[in-house]
């Protein structure tokens, strides 16, 4: 089993969102996470979709979003180059004491602290996976309140000459 | 000129060459029948929106072309919904429209309301809420191409009532371009592809030949004779495909599958290379599929990528058409000349056929459905249009009756969808006048939808129901008795005088008990230029065999009682 990203560009039309859930949900795939928004050309919308699974349920998934109408491509990043991201914000909790200490955490990670309270403290990164789960086994002790995550969104690379 | 839009719909319809249409009025498509009140399209009045959906899937199924349906909003729509998934999972190009709430009335719970493009998401190839009139006739035009091209679907269009009164200039797209949608890529076999099935063909030894509907929705029969006739080799067919090969032939197996001959699941389970043809690999034919004819090369032709490799690893996957692939894959057979050799293989076939023939016994006073199917088959000789409802009847008519042409055998094979016959039979009528349309069917199956002989006698279709009456659910019944230890829950049913009912319809009724009756009422009735019901009183305990029990392999079949 392993993780694969699909970058599939569907027509930017109501309901999409629902045939992509539901034919996953209906054929019994797993999905980790899948993020949407508009792309450079405000008909098309770009999806990126997470999925677990060995090569023939991937090979599966790819093919049957192709067989939708409103799916215009699918692209498995996992094969090629490719740049990944996801934004999490996390709430800790947060003593006078323990403040400084996720301050630095926050810095060296790079992340941001977006939110600062009496009890709590937001940290927001932008990282890859790698990252994300570097500050969530960093904070874990100091007592995590809340995660939001944005799912992965990925783009292909043009590499060193592209 | 200016249009509304129940008029612009009935204006496409006629210009993608819609003959008929079948449909049920109510208040979300009043616009539609008000503009079909002035039209010259026919329409064909049902009982129940359900025979609606099943009519234009047999007029699908046995002309190919595009079949269309027509209900109102809400319940209309829902009505229908068992009848979009039969055609979906058999692939049956479909448009359905539906009426639907206003526009600014969707998703308050109006009056009639149901999310109909919800509900029937997983089971249309696509659908469309047409949200503004101006889209309506590129709507239309889309919907038609999608519904028959590629792997062919059910495709529902959903029209507000607002969208149907809204007047507008009617313009009609002569092309359309839908990025997300190019079954053009698919039509060409890959090149390389086609060599080496040709020459594991001709090399191989002991191959099987397994065609599936795709082959009929690709209207192949033509180059799937003459592949088989050119290399000789053992055919079989799902029961989607019935006919394709003339089954009076020495290399046809018939059918395969959960209740095919024995011999013919030995000859794929034990052959060296599968040829599958426009077929997917469907539970019933694999049985237990991690044991599934182990020893074979598989090659797989079809024209949807999804279908290759979905439950059945394969050696030589080829996507395309299925006659433009047996076109060249024939031409390279031919380039390759040379003479397979499937002697050995076939005298082992042949041992295995006159091991274990299909047949039933006649002991007892209770007539037997297999030989009702004998009989039909004999008095017919293949000059007829058969469609079935669902359980043992079904399974009966594929192995008694002899198929010789395809899109003769009309059946529910994917959903298994009981009711499906008789207005299957009304929608395959009108699809071909002058074929002898028979509805097979059970006495559960048969009253499901048995409303839709008002229909029938409305327009005085000629269609023969024959029941085959057992005074239960007869599978259920023989699942029960195999495999649930004889605890007969609920599958015996109290089944009306079907010729009496048949009568208050305004058809003609007539009920059989005894073997000597069968031949000459069948006779009778087959002349008759009415629409019959015969009923056909027969053995309840009498089973389907040869039966491969669930989660087994294909080679582990039980034969019979004994």
């Amino acid at each position: 089993m392993a993780k694969h990203i699909l970058s599939v560009l569907v027509e930017n039309k109501f309901g999409v969102l629902a045939r992509i859930s539901g034919l996953i949900a209906g054929r019994g795939f797993n999905i980790d996470s899948l993020a949407v928004g508009e792309t450079e050309d405000p008909t098309a919308s770009r999806m990126t979709i997470v999925v677990d699974g060995d090569e023939k349920t991937i090979e599966q998934v790819k093919k049957q979003l192709n067989r939708l109408i409103d799916v215009i491509s699918v692209q498995d990043l996992t094969k090629e180059e490719h740049l990944d991201r996801e934004l999490m914000m996390v709430k800790v909790e947060v003593t006078p004491k323990t403040r400084p200490e996720l301050v630095e955490i926050a810095e060296t990670l790079k992340a941001e602290v977006a939110d600062v309270g009496v009890k709590n403290l937001t940290i927001l990164l932008v990282g890859d996976q790698t990252k994300v789960k570097t500050l969530l086994e960093l904070v874990k002790p100091y007592g995590i309140k809340e995660i939001v995550r944005t799912g992965r969104i990925a783009l292909s690379r043009d590499g060193a000459g592209g | 000129m200016k249009m509304k839009g129940a008029q612009i719909l009935i204006e496409c319809l006629k210009k993608e060459g819609v003959e008929v249409i079948f449909g049920y009025p109510g208040g979300a498509n009043l616009p539609i029948y008000d503009a079909l009140y002035d039209s010259s399209l026919k329409h064909v009045l049902v009982r129940h929106e359900q025979g609606a959906a099943h009519m234009a899937d047999g007029f699908a199924r046995a002309t190919g072309k595009v079949g269309v349906c027509l209900a109102t909003s809400g319940p209309g729509a829902t009505n229908l919904v068992t009848g979009i998934a039969t055609a979906y999972m058999d692939s049956i190009p479909m448009v359905v429209i539906t009426g639907q709430v206003r526009s600014y009335l969707i998703g308050n719970d109006a009056f009639q309301e149901a999310d109909v493009c919800g509900i029937t998401r997983p089971i249309t190839k696509h659908n469309y809420l047409v949200k503004d009139v101006n889209q309506l006739a590129r709507t239309i035009r889309e919907a038609f191409f999608i519904a028959g091209t590629g792997k062919p679907g059910p495709v529902l269009v959903d029209i507000p009532v607002d969208v149907s009164q809204a007047e507008v200039e009617f313009v009609w797209p002569e092309k359309i371009e839908i990025r997300g949608y190019k079954p053009q890529r698919f039509v060409e076999g890959h090149r390389g592809q086609i060599n080496k099935a040709a020459k594991l063909l001709v090399e191989s030894k002991k191959p099987v030949i397994y065609v599936g509907g795709g082959a009929i929705m690709s209207k192949a029969a033509d180059e799937v004779r003459e592949l088989v006739d050119l290399v000789g080799a053992p055919v079989t067919t799902t029961c989607m495909a019935l006919g394709i090969y003339p089954e009076d032939k020495p290399y046809s197996l018939r059918m395969l599958g959960m209740h095919g001959a024995a011999s013919t699941n030995y000859a794929v389970q034990y052959c060296d290379l599968l040829v599958n043809i426009g077929a997917r690999f469907d539970d019933r034919v694999t049985g237990k599929v991690e044991t599934f004819s182990p020893k074979s090369k598989k090659i797989h032709i079809d024209i949807d990528p999804a279908s290759i490799g979905k439950s059945v690893q394969v050696d030589v996957p080829i996507v395309g058409d299925v006659k433009k692939v047996l076109k060249e894959l024939i031409k390279e057979i031919k380039a390759l000349n040379r003479k397979p050799d499937y002697g050995d293989w076939w005298g082992q076939i042949r041992e295995w056929q006159k091991k274990h023939p299909l047949s039933y016994s006649m002991n007892g006073s209770k007539l037997k459905p297999q030989y009702v199917l004998e009989v039909l088959s004999d008095l017919t000789k293949g000059d007829c249009l058969m469609t079935t409802d669902v359980g043992q009847h079904q399974m009966w008519a594929c192995q008694f009756y002899r198929w010789t042409r395809p899109r003769t055998y009309i059946t529910s094979g994917g959903l298994g969808t009981m009711g499906y016959g008789l207005p299957a039979a009304i929608g395959a009528q009108f699809g071909k006048p002058n074929e002898r349309v028979i509805c097979l069917s059970g006495d559960g199956s048969f009253v499901m939808n048995i409303q839709e002989l008002a229909t029938a006698v409305d327009h005085k279709l000629p269609i023969k129901s024959i029941i085959i009456n057992n005074v239960s659910l007869g599978m259920v019944r023989q699942w029960q008795e195999m495999f649930y230890k004889r605890r007969f829950s609920y599958s015996s049913i109290r089944p009306p005088d079907f010729a009496k009912v048949a009568e208050g319809f305004g058809a003609r009724g007539v009920t059989i008990r005894k073997a000597e009756e069968v031949r000459p009422t069948l006779e009778k009735v087959l002349a008759d230029k009415e629409c019959w019901v015969v009923d056909c009183i027969c053995d309840e305990d009498e089973k389907v065999f040869p039966i491969i029990p669930p989660g087994k392999a294909i080679d582990e079949m039980i034969l019979d009682m004994a």
